[in-house]
């Protein structure tokens, strides 16, 4: 129990996924203008981290071992989370139409991010059992999703303050998530014995 | 009993400035050679006309009658002729309003139709409420609201508490003061028949404790008459402790709730000069055609409270206090805090005005030569504000242009009390840019309701049309199974019925 | 490798593959698109003057094309830029003024009939889609200020143009509606 405790939060605060491991950085930036998107993208960024770490560890352990198919991990990883995150855009268009819209293209940019593959990869390289894949998973998308509703509260309001004319928008944006991940270094050692 | 501390939260103890005005008697101002009765008396809703150009009226002879609930009967406060009904500066949002101008006939005729109230205990309430409608009597306390409307208002809710508002907390202000000190029977009556009008209990006449005079004078006044419904009710000087929902959750205790009314939270309050020109009205039928106003400021040279009539230029209140003195800056109807820079001193008298404040730039502080700066979040706007809002967080939503979080933050509990602004360090007009978000939210709000009604009447149009067009359909298809029946031979009206 | 080793390789991935797609074609049929909310969130936010400047037939189809991506928000002229700012809100896009190629902004009006000329010929009558013209063949037409939206589709019918639009003063009133007292 005090494994899986340590593990969640070195996944999502120790080793925050996008603001220490830099990864994940296409929705970070792409989405946090407004705070109901980025909202829905944690959400939807969750779901998949989750499903999708679980569906690698399954294909993984009962499929890709057995048949001695190891070197097509990146591949049926892929496979997975493509289709994970297909189910995710069907799931998010049938329940919230403005959602889908204001989320655009990066629903379906979710297959592209590192941070799930990542997850996934790190899970098979760590042997990981189930549980502990799940909650990895789980918490890399909490950390992932925390860091983005932070960043686009801060975002909408440096919206409306005096900024100076060459610093408004991706400059100010990557200064702020830069500062964000000293922030969260104050979190190294946490847990540690 | 002295309270410590004001039980709504934060407010400012503000320099209070009115060291200037109050110890003197009251100033009986004689009455103009004309007078100029604006339509909207400070109200916000118009009243509308009932005399021509050329009419010949008396003093307290309707002119004006009220077209809603939000507006007051308008009365000629001197006697002569209607000279003009037409656009001039007055004290209402624009500086130009309609406004009806008489010029005096130099008489001092009196409408035949005023009479004193016989008996106070024989006026049926609901007839008493009319009449004083009627009579056109508004708050004085600086909205002008009409008391019939809220004496309404307060008799549907069954409200059992009278509060008598004699905080008068803005700096500068001292009418009420005077008011007091001078007329303290007058009040006392004025609450005997809001009270038999209401059917409330017990009335409590707050006053802040930077008065001792007026205190004394009420406490007189009280000990002589011996009604036990009555009660004076001493509060804590702190800025704005006479704003009616802040006074009544000092003296009740009740917290009036976001978007309600105090009649609903069973209390009602009314300003102590309302209540004397209640007595007035009672004592000789005189309608709402006077007022004490203080005329104060660095600017003028004898600062003083006068009584004056409804619709008396500025100018000659000026006079009174007077004259100009040294290099004004501004001229402003009402306090410092929530007062209105007025362009003319040829504005007439409203019911609304209760101060004219000719400041000099030492009264008005550095405030006069502010540039606004951007926000730092210093955060002591929200430690003043007696409402308990977020001015910070408003002043966000109102640059973002973001209705949605205006409205979450209670932008329309905001009291217009000014104390954000007053404490900004970086001299942003917030008050201003609050006031000008409600209306826009307001103009919002009107265009999505008017919006959905015509949605509404659009699509049962819809409707009709294609239950008309079905019925139609259905018409022809029976005309033509009953042809068919024909042509195979069976019987079947042929006169074209179906 | 083996081609024993390269054709389960390949099988395994099509398998997997046809697996997920199989399984997504069952999840498409059982998630059907909700388009309702959107359009009627957007259609929320349009004046509903139903006045067909936008080249749609009334403020609903213009709601669904701009959900389908159809149209752009800026075709509403009696809405106006505030319209275009709301719009551009929700949906998290640029705002900008209304395209000229659609119409003016016009400040409110609402239509007036001069009695004098009108020769009560009906035919404005159903050219309002708000019922907001009282009348009858032969017998007096007049506007009904408060539901008349000033869409000016009335105007075209009338064949002795007797038809004009007069602006309406907006007053924002001091007071807000209480809940009825």
């Amino acid at each position: 129990m005090t494994e899986l405790l340590l593990l969640a939060l070195g996944a999502s605060l120790v080793n925050n996924f996008v603001l220490s491991n830099f990864l994940g950085l296409c929705p970070f930036v792409g989405i946090s203008r407004r705070f109901e998107a980025a909202a829905g993208m944690a959400l939807a960024t969750l779901f998949v981290l989750t499903v999708a770490s679980g569906l690698s560890f399954a294909a993984w352990q009962w499929v890709l071992v057995p048949l001695g198919l190891e070197y097509l991990r990146t591949l049926v990883f892929i496979l997975l989370i493509a289709g994970v995150v297909q189910l995710t855009e069907l799931m998010v268009r049938a329940t919230s139409p403005l959602l889908h819209q204001l989320l655009g293209i990066f629903l379906p940019l979710i297959t592209t991010n590192c941070a799930v593959l990542g997850v996934a990869l790190l899970n098979v390289d760590r042997q990981r059992g189930l549980l502990e894949s799940l909650v990895f998973g789980a918490s890399a998308g909490a950390g992932f999703g925390l860091a983005l509703l932070l960043f686009a509260a801060l975002r909408e309001r440096l919206e409306t303050a005096d900024v100076p004319a060459a610093f408004r928008g991706a400059p100010l944006a990557l200064i702020t998530a830069g500062l964000m991940a000293l922030a969260f270094m104050g979190f190294a050692g946490l847990g540690s014995r | 009993m002295m309270a410590a501390r004001p039980a709504f939260p934060a407010g400012l103890a503000l320099d209070a400035h009115k060291q200037l005005a109050a110890g003197l008697p009251i100033v009986e101002l004689q009455a103009p050679a004309q007078v100029v009765l604006a339509l909207d008396q400070g109200s916000g809703s118009m009243a509308q006309p009932v005399v021509a150009v050329g009419a010949k009226v008396a003093i307290g002879t309707l002119v004006a009658r009220a077209g809603d609930a939000y507006a007051t009967a308008i009365h000629a406060s001197i006697a002569g002729t209607v000279s003009a009904i037409e656009q001039r500066e007055a004290a209402v949002d624009g500086g130009r309003g309609v406004c009806i101008v008489i010029e005096s006939d130099g008489t001092a005729a009196i409408d035949a139709a005023l009479r004193p109230l016989p008996d106070l205990t024989a006026l049926n309430p609901d007839e008493l409420v009319r009449q004083l409608r009627d009579a056109g009597i508004a708050g004085l306390g600086g909205a002008a609201f009409p008391t019939a409307t809220k004496l309404s208002a307060a008799r549907t809710h069954g409200v059992q508490r009278l509060l008598l508002n004699g905080a008068e907390c803005e700096p500068w202000v001292c009418c009420d003061d005077a008011l007091m000190r001078s007329s303290a029977s007058d009040v006392v009556l004025g609450a005997r028949i809001l009270q038999h009008a209401l059917g409330t209990a017990e009335c409590v006449i707050a006053i802040e404790d930077d008065k001792p005079e007026a205190i004394a004078a009420l406490r007189a006044e009280l000990a002589q008459q011996d009604d036990a419904a009555l009660s004076i009710e001493v509060v804590p000087a702190v800025y704005p402790q006479g704003a009616e929902r802040q006074l009544i959750t000092t003296v009740t205790g009740i917290e009036v709730p976001s978007g309600g009314l105090p009649a609903e939270a069973g209390v009602i309050c009314q300003n102590v000069a309302t209540a004397a020109a209640v007595a007035r009205w009672a004592q000789c039928g005189e309608p709402a055609i006077s007022r004490v106003v203080t005329v104060t400021g660095s600017g003028v040279a004898r600062p003083c409270n006068v009584r004056a009539l409804i619709g008396t230029p500025l100018a000659a209140l000026i006079d009174a206090a007077g004259g100009y003195q040294g290099t004004p800056m501004r001229l402003i109807a009402g306090g410092n805090m929530t007062g209105r820079a007025l362009a003319s001193d040829e504005v007439g008298l409203t019911k609304a005005i209760n101060c004219v404040l000719v400041a000099t730039s030492a009264d008005l502080g550095v405030r006069l030569q502010a540039r606004e700066a951007p926000c730092i979040r210093c955060g002591d706007c929200a430690a003043v504000c007696p409402a308990g809002l977020l001015p910070q967080q408003l002043h966000r939503a109102t640059l973002a242009d973001d209705p949605e979080s205006l409205r979450r933050l209670g932008a329309h509990d905001c009291i217009d009390c000014g104390l954000c602004d007053f404490v900004c360090p970086s001299q942003i007009p917030l008050a201003h840019r609050f006031r000008e978000a409600r209306r826009r939210l307001r103009v919002a709000d009107a265009a999505a309701l008017s919006a959905a009604a015509a949605k509404a009447r659009f699509e049962r149009r819809e409707q009709r049309l294609r239950a008309a067009a079905a019925a139609e359909q259905q018409t022809l298809d029976t005309v033509r199974s009953r042809a068919r029946e024909g042509r195979d031979g069976a019987t079947g009206p042929a006169d074209g019925t179906g | 490798m083996s081609p024993d080793a390269v054709i389960t390789a390949v099988g395994v991935a099509a398998a997997l593959a046809a697996a997920i797609g199989l399984a997504l074609g069952w999840a498409a049929s059982r998630l059907a698109p909700d388009d309702g909310t959107l359009v009627a969130q957007i259609d929320a936010l349009l004046p509903q003057t139903q006045c067909g400047q936008c080249q749609f037939p009334g403020c609903r189809p213009y709601a669904a094309a701009i959900a389908h991506a159809q149209a752009d928000i800026d075709r509403c002229p009696p809405g106006g830029d505030a319209t275009v700012r709301a719009l551009a809100a929700l949906l998290d896009r640029p705002a900008r003024p209304v395209n000229p190629a659609y119409g003016v902004s016009k400040p409110a009006q609402v239509a007036w009939i001069d009695e004098e000329r009108c020769i009560g010929c009906a035919r404005c009558l159903p050219a309002c889609p708000v019922d907001a013209i009282v009348g009858a063949a032969r017998q007096m037409h007049t506007v009904i200020v408060d539901q008349c939206t000033g869409c000016e589709l009335c105007l075209p019918p009338c064949p002795v143009d007797c038809i004009e639009l007069r602006p309406v003063p907006v007053v924002a009133a001091r007071y807000r509606m209480h809940r009825a007292a």
